[in-house]
């Protein structure tokens, strides 16, 4: 191969290399060379977004879709910036991402150019690793060291930062093949002693649980098969963060549902009363512990994470195992069953017993009569209607999706992407734009609230423009619902600025966008509308109008223990301004 | 209505868990990093303690292989013990980042530090100054009529008592390096 090329053809080779399929970007003065490149070729399809931030998103929900890195490219300054706060997201949320930007001329770098910003120094903080690459010569290099640091580890975004004369300059180009050896190579075999250990804390435990999140996910489809596998041998009740839904299947045995502060009675109950906590790929977030002094006061912790600065951040663990969750979880089933499969049954079964009255308060429980949709009803209806079909899910942020992770079953990793840790309110519709692309026929259905989706509605127009059938499932409460609850419940109802007048017609919009809309607000039009959406061969807008005033149950009040939850009473719920949630 | 009855000023007002961050002994610990010398490390490492909230109380920096480009930064600080062991989790995160030793735990360790001093007086108090000086083994690097530097390595402690001792000598300007530091032994 010719190894002599410029900048801008470099970085195309490089990604072919990588075997990347799509890119996801906006084009600007500052990476018009690389736009040139494109053009030129067939081998890697380009997305173009309507706005830097979609792009970042679309890219996410690829990601987490498909288990491959996400491919962005934007200009220099505004589109650098505007990039921010996918970063963000795909940092906290562990999504690896690749994001390339153009920048001024290296000779003009510090001058205040035009569309010059320090992106490296923005991004700094918010990327796992960035570069400015000054030299054309060390730009192959960079890329592929950049989708490695992206994709292995903990893994998380980088940016790569590539001056416009750069990108016009020859150099020579690097294959992946010919990368030195790399400097970053984080440790994925536990420890075998502790991994024992954590058999032997199996084998005698009373009332254990798996606490598992995104982690699994991460770790890849066959660390998923594991702890399944795990799970049902030892009978072991699980729960999972927002970020882990799907790892273990929600239709299995010993599934408690989602945890935290929204989550279910029993998962929280089962949290605060174990004895022995194995956390497995998940992080002791704050919407997951309540009272830190107060969380699971009788358990040992047991702590599995491929990222030793998540051990011991927040919860002391009693037996930390650094690992990739794949590798520790298949050491673990070993030692486990070589050890004679041995669990605590008698106590097993009471700790059982324990968690089915948990369950039988039915936290969930709603009433749905009269003329108004509960956006609860609204999701059991989704869920029913699509259980059986090849389907993912994206949402936005606020009470839509806290209703999303309770009311839709997850039965697979990779299903659900939704914006844990940074709750970026503009999320869902772009990146379900990027698992339309990576799953052009399965059924991607973004759960959104009015708020939200206003806030990146543009991207209609990629999917316009790129036939991405998405469904925009928009639980329309004329509200920023969760912080018109926190009003409620923490601010005596003084509900300031969450009601947002002059709110689009979602129906007129999706005409105006050449797509379909369709309202509904009858409980009884309900299935017929949702039947109609699936059936529609192209992007719908579907505005579902909601109850206005509904909670979110059950509830943590922040600063409390997993054992103080607010619960939704089904009685009393209609009865506006009591909200018939009662202190447990 | 609230139906949650939370106590006026208690935490569970906010969206977060608001804790007390004085309820812990604070302890100070040296700590040594084995960078690759590229650009933007000093950046990444400094912004990871601000960023975070950790206390910086010396820090030095310089490239101590210029064949492999590799740097040396010793950085002292304060924290709770988890504080500390999340300082150092968190600089091992950091790419160029090589090695994260914690002298305070690993063992005895030496530590230094250079400091200037310019002191100005005539008389008995320039006299007094030379004297002292002598006596904490600093150097005079510089000298006028009405004016002395002194140049002094040592602990930082030693450092900070004969700055107190020149203050109403007349110090003028004080200049720190920061500390140096490196295991006893083999
Ligand atoms: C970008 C951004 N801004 C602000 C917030 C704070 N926030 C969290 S939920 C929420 C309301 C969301 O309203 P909507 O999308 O209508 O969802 P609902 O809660 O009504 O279901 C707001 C404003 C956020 N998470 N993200
Ligand atoms: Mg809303």
């Amino acid at each position: 191969m010719e190894r002599q090329m410029s900048g801008a053809k470099m970085i195309i080779q490089a990604l072919k290399d990588q075997d990347v399929e799509v890119v996801f970007g906006y084009p600007g003065g500052a990476v018009l060379p690389i736009y040139d490149e494109i053009f030129l070729q067939n081998d890697i399809r380009h997305i173009l977004v309507r706005h830097e931030q979609g792009a970042l998103h679309a890219a996410e929900g690829y990601a987490r879709s498909t288990g491959k890195p996400g491919v962005v490219l934007v200009t220099s300054g505004p589109g650098a910036t505007n990039a921010v706060t996918g970063l963000t997201d795909a940092l906290l949320d562990s999504i690896p991402l690749v994001v390339l930007t153009g920048q001024v001329p290296t000779f003009m770098i510090g001058n205040d150019a035009f569309q010059e910003a320090d992106t490296v120094g923005i991004t700094r903080p918010c990327t796992k690793h960035n570069w400015l690459v000054k030299d054309t010569n060390d730009l192959a290099a960079t890329i592929h060291e950049g989708f490695h640091i992206a994709t292995s580890g903990r893994p998380g975004p980088v940016l790569i930062d590539i001056p416009k004369d750069v990108q016009f300059a020859d150099g020579t180009y690097t294959p992946p093949t010919d990368m030195a050896k790399n400097r970053y190579n984080p440790v994925v075999k536990g420890d075998i002693e502790k991994i024992t250990a954590l058999a032997e804390l199996i084998e005698r435990a009373e009332k254990p649980i798996f606490y598992t999140g995104g982690g699994v996910i991460n770790s890849g489809v066959g660390a998923s098969q594991l702890l399944r596998e795990l799970t049902d041998a030892t009978g072991i009740p699980i729960t999972s963060t927002l970020m882990g839904l799907g790892a273990y299947p929600a239709s299995g045995e010993n599934w408690l549902g989602m945890l935290g502060m929204h989550g279910l009675y029993e998962a929280n109950m089962a949290m605060h009363g174990s004895d022995l906590i194995i956390c497995v790929g998940a992080r002791f977030d704050d919407r997951i512990t309540g009272r830190v002094e107060d969380f699971a006061p009788d358990a040992n912790i047991v702590h599995i994470d491929i990222d030793p600065s998540s051990i011991n951040k927040i919860i002391p663990a009693d037996l930390a195992i650094i690992g990739d969750v794949g590798h520790v979880l298949e050491d673990l089933l070993k030692v486990w069953k070589s050890r004679g499969r041995k669990t605590n049954k008698p106590a097993l079964k009471k700790w059982w017993g324990q968690i089915d009255e948990w369950k039988a308060r039915k936290c969930l429980a709603y009433t749905q009569k009269g003329k108004i949709i509960k956006p609860q009803y609204a999701l059991e209806r989704l869920q029913a209607l699509t259980q059986d079909m090849d389907r993912y899910i994206t949402t936005e942020v606020g009470q839509h999706q806290m209703w999303a992770a309770q009311y839709l079953k997850f039965d697979e990793p990779n299903r659900l992407m939704t914006s844990g840790g940074l709750g970026t309110m503009g999320y869902g519709t772009p990146s379900s734009m990027g698992v339309q692309m990576a799953h052009p026929d399965s059924l991607v259905i973004n759960i959104a609230g009015e708020g939200s989706w206003l806030m990146n509605m543009q991207e209609m127009g990629t999917a316009m423009q790129y036939r991405l059938r998405t469904k925009q499932f928009i639980l329309n409460n004329e509200r920023l619902g969760m912080v018109r609850q926190w009003q409620e419940l923490l601010h005596n109802e003084r509900y300031s600025e969450t009601w947002q007048e002059a709110l689009p017609d979602f129906v007129k919009l999706a005409d105006a966008f050449g797509c379909k809309g369709i309202r509904v607000s009858d409980p009884d039009d309900l299935d017929d509308a949702i039947k109609d959406m699936l059936a529609y061969d192209g992007p719908v807008i579907f505005d579902c109008l909601v109850e206005k005033h509904e909670n979110c149950f059950p509830m943590i009040p922040s600063g409390a223990p997993h054992n103080e939850m607010l619960m939704g009473d089904a009685n009393t719920q209609d009865a506006i301004g009591d909200s018939g949630a009662v202190l447990v | 209505m609230s139906v949650l009855n939370i106590k006026k000023g208690s935490s569970a007002h906010s969206a977060y868990d608001l804790k007390d961050p004085n309820s812990m002994v604070i302890e100070s610990h040296t700590l040594t990093i084995l960078v690759d010398n590229e650009a933007g490390v000093l950046a990444r490492v400094i912004g990871l303690f601000s960023g975070r909230g950790y206390n910086i109380e010396s820090l030095t920096v310089a490239e101590i292989n210029g064949e492999y480009h590799q740097s040396r930064i010793t950085i002292v600080t304060t924290g709770t013990p988890q504080v500390i062991e999340q300082i150092k989790a968190q600089l091992g995160r950091i790419i160029p980042v090589h090695k994260v030793h914690d002298l305070t735990v690993e063992g005895p360790y030496v530590e230094r530090e250079l400091a200037m001093f310019k002191v100005s007086g005539t008389g008995d108090q320039r006299v007094e100054a030379l004297r002292l000086a002598d006596i904490f083994r600093a150097n005079v690097v510089d000298s006028t009529l009405e004016s002395f530097v002194f140049e002094m390595t040592g602990k930082s402690e030693k450092i900070d008592a004969f700055a107190e001792l020149m203050r109403p000598l007349g110090l003028q300007e004080t200049a720190r390096t920061g500390v140096a530091a490196m295991a006893r032994g083999a």
